[in-house]
């Protein structure tokens, strides 16, 4: 565990999950959500959690992704807020 | 469109080439799940995977024809059957529910050789019950709608906003 490591991950999931939130292009935060948990996975495998780093990885990254990009393709791609 | 078949020659070769590989990886997972990280959990996840991966690149109809919803369904209710029916073998040999030490008269076996085969079952089971899941949520979300829209026969009154985006 290396605490520098820790916390610049840490900042890069931050700076991914606030983009995701903000943007208007609902795809595009799509691919960033995915970004944020590609993130997380690494910070759960920096710090010894293996095995959830692993869901992360398979669930959060792929198969969410896909079903998000389902769930935009079915309704509108732009945020109306 | 993930309802198209988005026809690229190196997007459905790669696809072709690496997708056996994926499905080795996540039987290895199921298989080494209880002394490595992984399980029946991340290596049904990483199976549905693939199958999305046929889905995406060759279109529904390919994806389909490997396995249908009806064999999903089936697919997962053997799985369930699985983790269930090794509990309760456990539960009539005496012991508590998935006491896998309770097996080992059965198999023939030393005990923890017996845990080890025990919960090895309960993997398999677990991996074939999410690979299923996974893959019958997928269809249904990504995939043609069997039933009508309710937009096909209410027509809503057309307004500013649906001209926003590049919908569907």
């Amino acid at each position: 565990m290396i605490w520098q490591l820790d916390f610049l991950i840490l900042f890069f999931a931050i700076i991914c999950a606030l983009a995701a939130i903000n943007i208007k292009d609902l795809l595009s935060a799509v691919i960033i959500l995915g970004a944020f948990s590609f993130f997380m996975c690494l910070l759960w495998a920096e710090m010894g959690a293996v095995d959830v780093a692993f869901t992360e990885a398979s669930v959060a990254a792929a198969v969410s992704t896909i079903l998000f990009v389902g769930a935009v393709i079915k309704t509108t791609r732009r945020s109306r807020d | 469109m993930l309802t198209q078949i988005y026809k690229n020659l190196i997007v459905q070769t790669v696809c072709r080439i690496i997708i056996p590989f994926i499905q080795i990886y996540a039987l290895y997972v199921i298989a080494h799940g209880h002394y490595s990280p992984g399980g029946g959990f991340q290596g049904g996840v990483i199976l549905a995977a693939a199958l999305a991966l046929i889905f995406l690149a060759y279109g529904q109809d390919a994806a389909v024809r490997r396995l249908n919803r009806h064999q999903a369904v089936i697919l997962c209710a053997i799985g369930v059957f699985i983790y269930a029916g090794i509990g309760l073998l456990c539960l009539l040999a005496g012991g508590n529910f998935l006491d896998y030490s309770r097996l080992a008269p059965i198999l023939g076996v030393t005990i923890p050789r017996a845990r080890s085969l025990g919960i090895l079952g309960v993997e398999i089971g677990v991996g074939l019950a999410v690979m299923s899941a996974m893959y019958s949520i997928i269809i249904d979300v990504a995939g043609k709608s069997t039933i009508a829209a309710p937009r096909d026969f209410v027509q809503l009154p057309k307004t500013k906003r649906d001209n926003v985006g590049p919908a569907a």
